[in-house]
């Protein structure tokens, strides 16, 4: 498990993937080629299934995109742990099954070689030797992000 | 204790009193999408083989972010919505060429007061000046949406943005959207709604309030919203289409309160990468420019056009700068062509695009090559952009795209 730590605010969507390609990538391996391409060029050969992302505020800010929500749940990104999320990006991680941490806290005590492991159920953080805790989703929100994101949580309950 | 806005819309749609902060389920109105149509469709499809969309009447599809195709792959997506659309009966369909959304639901008096709508764009929240409940989704919930007719929100806390005094010449709702951007930062009102207030309401016609409430999401604004009167009447032919109309209670709460005298507004622009990095255009070091761009769902009305050429005065583009002119729809585009707009600007050595979004997302007509700068009318300088990471985007008001593209530098339009 390692951490891509980008100390950096307002990680906009552009960044996390560029919108020249967003008519013609639609789908997890097509948005691998060019996901953090503006922002990290050798994230998508390091990144690792289990790996968290930890940023500042306002991370996911600028486009309704989903390529950055979706390319990062299927790289296996385990969750992404910033200061702040821009709304669309927070409400578009639940519909892909990607968890979110909002934690400045654990962010400012980030320190690199530090082991990171979130427990989303209990609401925990563990930051190095520190534990922080997060508040956890609304019943509503978790249940979708349990079954995967919102169209398999539609599929499962034949709405 | 008085509502604000989005307490009374989400309220009445949720059938309850709704607190800040509760999660409320609600069908909205309509649910927009554009190219990205293609895309939904496939996890439609997947979601739901051989289904049928739950409310055909409530989706509304535009192709406009990359048209005409620039590529097969473009094309093929464009073919898969046209089919689409056919087979499941949607008759809100407006194919290549009708415009850019944000501009096309407006003509079509889709978005309307006290309405709540939906669009897989961020900008959606554009209809806001139209006092309309308008967030951004992804597709993902769009395609969720065209199965289900139903979604949640969080009932956000509400920002009051005053506005008192008037504009000075030179000076359009572009520049004060920016200063507000500026003041409040990027994130400013994440997650909250905006609600425009104050004694200059009043007085900012339809196509200035679409330009403010079009770059909410610029400072992260879940919705930014202005009260239906009689600009809106107006525009809308009459009382009728009014009749949902809400607004906050004057003792409201809202968490936080700002106040900005119209008066000292100066032409501003905001500089790479972030559209709160503003400055005021006279403090800006001499910056050339390669392209000025003047367009998109921000500043791509007749309104725009001829403020710019106002500013133009006869006066041509200078030989070291690309002016590309996009109307925002085939309506404005008309406009202008009968008010003897596009042919002045032709003259000019502009280019004019077809309606749509152009180069304001990088994908085609007007992409800038590495090192290069643009002035554009737009709502998002973001880094790549407009197609290359190591371009150089600066947004301005249509008078100082118009005052840069006669110098060639960045240019106050006071000074021209
Ligand atoms: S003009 Fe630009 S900002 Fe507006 S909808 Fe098109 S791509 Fe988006």
């Amino acid at each position: 498990m390692a951490v891509h730590y980008y100390d950096q605010n307002d990680i906009n969507t552009d960044l996390l993937f560029p919108g020249k390609y967003t008519y013609t990538c639609a789908t997890g391996p097509e948005i691998i080629d060019h996901l953090l391409e503006d922002l990290d060029p050798d994230f998508r050969n390091e990144v690792k299934p289990g790996d968290v992302i930890m940023a500042g505020t306002n991370f996911g800010c600028g486009s309704s995109r989903e390529q950055p929500a979706l390319g990062l749940k299927y790289v296996g990104v385990s969750a992404v742990i910033a200061k702040s999320f821009a709304r669309i990006f927070y409400r578009s991680s639940i519909n892909q099954g990607l968890l979110l941490v909002q934690s400045p806290e654990a962010v400012d005590y980030y320190k690199p070689g530090d082991k990171v492991t979130v427990d989303p159920a209990r609401g925990i953080l563990e930051v190095g030797d520190a534990e922080f805790s997060f508040p956890p989703l609304p019943a509503d929100m978790l249940e979708i992000l349990e079954a995967g994101g919102l169209l398999n949580w539609i599929k499962q309950n034949d709405v | 204790m008085g509502q604000t806005f989005v307490q009374k819309i989400l309220g009445r749609a949720a059938g309850k009193v709704v607190k800040t902060g509760e999660i409320v389920f609600v069908e909205p109105d309509l649910v927009l999408t554009h190219d990205n149509s293609s895309a939904i469709i496939g996890k439609f499809e997947s979601t739901k083989p051989g289904g049928k969309v739950k409310y055909p009447d409530r989706i509304v599809i535009v192709l406009d972010h990359v048209t005409p195709a620039a590529t097969s792959k473009h094309a093929a997506g464009h073919s898969r919505v046209r089919k689409f659309v056919a087979e499941q009966g949607i008759q809100k369909f407006f194919d290549v060429g009708c415009g850019i959304c944000h501009q096309v639901l407006p003509e079509q008096h889709l978005a309307l007061p006290g309405g709540i709508v939906v669009g897989s764009d961020s900008h959606t929240c554009t209809y806001g000046a139209f006092n309309t409940f308008a967030t951004g989704i992804d597709r993902t919930e769009a395609a969720g949406l065209w199965i289900t007719g139903r979604t949640w929100f969080r009932v956000p806390e509400t920002i009051e943005i005053n506005l008192e005094g008037y504009l000075q010449k030179g000076v359009s709702a572009k520049d004060l959207i920016l200063t507000i951007i500026g003041k409040l930062g990027s994130d400013g009102a994440n997650y909250k709604a905006v609600e425009f207030h104050g004694s200059s309401v009043g007085g900012l016609l339809i196509h200035e309030r679409m330009t403010i409430a079009n770059m909410g999401i610029e400072m992260g604004a879940k919705i930014a919203v202005f009260p239906a009167d009689r600009v809106t009447q107006n525009f809308l032919f009459g009382e009728e289409l009014c009749k949902d109309a809400v607004w906050s209670d004057s003792d409201a709460e809202f968490c936080q309160v700002h106040s900005f005298d119209l008066d000292k507004i100066v032409p501003v622009v905001a500089r790479p990468h972030t559209v709160d990095n503003v400055c005021a255009v006279s403090e800006l070091p001499e910056t050339r420019v390669d392209q000025v761009f003047l367009g998109t769902c921000t500043n791509g009305r007749v309104e725009d056009l001829k403020s710019a050429l106002e500013v133009m005065k006869g006066r041509k583009v200078v030989p070291s700068v690309r002016m590309l002119v996009g109307p925002a729809s085939r309506d404005e585009y008309v406009k202008a062509l009968q008010q003897g707009i596009i042919e002045e600007f032709v003259k000019a050595g502009a280019v004019v695009l077809p309606p749509g979004c152009g180069p304001c997302l990088g994908a085609h007509q007007g992409a800038l090559a590495p090192g290069e700068v643009c002035l554009s009318t737009a709502n998002r300088n973001f880094k790549g952009r407009m197609g290359e990471k190591d371009a150089f985007i600066y947004l301005g008001s249509p008078e100082t795209a118009a005052a840069t593209a006669i110098t060639g530098v960045i240019t106050d339009p006071r000074e021209v």
